[in-house]
């Protein structure tokens, strides 16, 4: 009941975007960009949201083929947050606990993608499944 | 196609980057730089980046890149402009860009250029130390 | 069907007068409130309600139907929440309404079990709206204690400018994330606005420095080093020295000096200027018979 009544005041958005190609990406930037403007995030948060978007994005395209990337406003008592949902059905991550330290890389990337964005949001949450693709939820509180 | 234009000013390059880049823009930009170096025998390139709304790992690495290839074909790079917000982001995202010179504007960022010019002669060593 | 809805349209006005009546008699702020205002919300409220409950709805105070009921108390617990209302007096609000509409049930509802589900479906309606009642208001609380909190962070870090392209920042208490990152934000800020090459950090106002402080630190250093300042790190007291030394925190690359002072003879210098002692006409006339007119460094 608390939850539900709270909810109220801020109705809950959300909006998809395909996560297909490189063009894709710098899309998926300027949208999470105009969210957090919105949302009246601070413009170090919005860039730190948006550099995590782009580590995440690039993560979706490169490592999992391609998917699609989900952007929700959430709320929390007096705190509002922003979140996005990355989902691909790539071949997953095998090794999810290496995957996570900085400099782990199998793209030829800095290997900064997931660990990196983990370090920007407030909330980091990973689902994986060999063979049958990944999903990461982030969040930033405000 | 689309590309991101190099000025040469005497010795030096500037290349000032406007747009949110997509990934293989950036792939293209340090193609052109490290070419026009060579080309045109470029003694330093300064890369202004203050209208840049965010670097990620990508342009991160890029910039880097840059200025490692700029040093190996005997010039020095100055990033200059990095806005704060942007600064933040990237330490907290854990690059630090630790072999990459920085100014605060286009005009300390030349004047730097100029400096390590002056000294190029006398230091040779400055590549290995940095 | 519940007779509550049918009570509640068919006697509005008495309830209404009963409610007022009812209110004046707990707690009535008439400092905060007058009485032309408690009409209006009162009568406000019974409309929202009877307007509610004519689908026949009296139990779930969370559907569609009840949305006008809910934004009507969160508007009200909010201003009354910005007045300065105890969270009592606030949810009294609604809480003095189970009277009239219990006495108004007694006198409609005849039958004894009727009455008694009637009185318990009443009850619990108006005590979920209390509830709703308390909830906006702790919410509005929590959010004017939210503002405050940063506000009173914007306030505690002062940026000053030492000289033209030397800043200094004095941090006076403990360093904790939330700080950090404005403290970080306003000093790499001021970096750009005044356009200086170096920034003071004086930690003379910290009294501890552990590994998450000093990791602080050299995330404002590293981000000021991108954008082309370098950072001093000054009032480093003998027991944070040990402290830093006894934690294995590596500050090899950060410039750091025991005085504030210190830092600013060397900011000056890596700017390319000294601070020298002016000369009065005696010791000029002094220092020239002896030949010696060399600046003196002041620290």
């Amino acid at each position: 009941m608390t939850g539900r009544g709270l909810k109220t005041a801020m109705p809950r958005k959300s909006e998809t975007l395909p996560i297909w190609s490189a063009s894709d990406i710098v899309a998926a930037r300027q949208t999470v960009r105009q969210w957090a403007i919105d949302m009246k995030f601070t413009l170090v948060d919005q860039t730190k949201i948006v550099t995590a978007a782009s580590e995440l994005a690039r993560n979706t395209l490169q490592h999992g083929g391609g998917g699609t990337m989900q952007i929700e406003t959430d709320e929390n008592g007096p705190y509002v947050g922003l979140r996005l949902t990355f989902v691909d059905k790539g071949p997953g991550i095998p090794d999810i606990q290496a995957a996570m330290k900085d400099g782990y890389t199998t793209g030829g990337g800095m290997g900064l993608g997931l660990s990196g964005s983990k370090r920007l949001m407030s909330h980091f949450e990973i689902e994986t499944k060999v063979g049958e693709g990944t999903r990461v939820v982030v969040t930033r509180w405000k | 196609m689309e590309r991101i234009p190099i000025l040469r000013m005497g010795s030096l390059l500037l290349v000032t980057i406007q747009v949110d880049m997509h990934d293989q823009l950036a792939m293209t930009l340090q193609d052109d730089l490290t070419t026009a170096i060579a080309k045109y025998d470029s003694r330093g390139v300064l890369i202004d980046i203050s209208s840049l709304e965010i670097v990620d790992s990508f342009i991160g690495r890029m910039l880097a890149n840059i200025a490692a290839m700029s040093r190996v074909l005997d010039a020095h790079t100055v990033l200059v402009g990095m806005q704060p917000a942007v600064a933040i982001t990237l330490v907290e995202l854990g690059m630090s860009l630790p072999g990459v010179r920085t100014a605060l504007n286009v005009e300390s960022g030349m004047e730097l250029l100029h400096s390590l010019d002056d000294r190029q002669g006398a230091e040779d060593g400055d590549a290995a130390e940095v | 069907m519940s007779k509550l809805a049918e009570i509640l349209k068919r006697h509005q006005t008495d309830i209404q007068a009963d409610w007022i009546k009812e209110m004046s008699s707990v707690n009535r702020r008439k400092d905060l409130i007058t009485d032309g205002e408690v009409k209006q919300q009162t009568a406000e409220l019974l409309e929202s309600l009877v307007e509610a409950s004519k689908s026949g709805n009296v139990t779930d105070m969370h559907s569609s139907q009840y949305a006008p009921v809910r934004d009507f108390l969160s508007s009200i617990s909010t201003s009354r929440a910005k007045q300065g209302f105890t969270p009592s007096e606030t949810a009294s609000f609604v809480f003095s309404l189970k009277a009239p509409i219990s006495t108004r049930l007694r006198k409609e509802v005849k039958d004894a079990d009727e009455l008694f589900k009637e009185l318990v479906i009443s009850n619990q309606l108006i005590d979920n709206l209390g509830l709703y009642t308390t909830e906006m208001f702790i919410k509005t609380r929590e959010q004017v204690i939210l503002r405050q909190q940063e506000e009173m962070l914007e306030l505690s870090t002062p940026v000053v400018k030492l000289w033209e392209g030397v800043l200094a920042l004095p941090v006076i208490g403990t360093l904790d994330s939330a700080r950090t990152q404005v403290v970080m934000e306003s000093l790499l800020k001021t970096v750009v606005e005044t356009n200086s090459k170096i920034a003071i950090i004086d930690i003379t106002g910290v009294p501890t420095v552990d590994t998450l402080v000093a990791q602080h630190l050299l995330k404002t250093i590293t981000a000021a080093r991108l954008m082309g300042a370098e950072c001093i790190i000054s009032g480093i007291r003998p027991q944070i020295a040990q402290t830093i030394v006894h934690l294995g925190i590596n500050l090899n690359d950060i410039v750091t000096k025991s005085k504030l002072s210190d830092a600013f003879a060397l900011a000056l210098q890596k700017t390319g200027k000294k601070v020298v002692k002016a000369e009065r006409s005696q010791t000029r006339a002094a220092s020239q018979a002896g030949g010696n007119d060399d600046p003196r460094k002041a620290s």
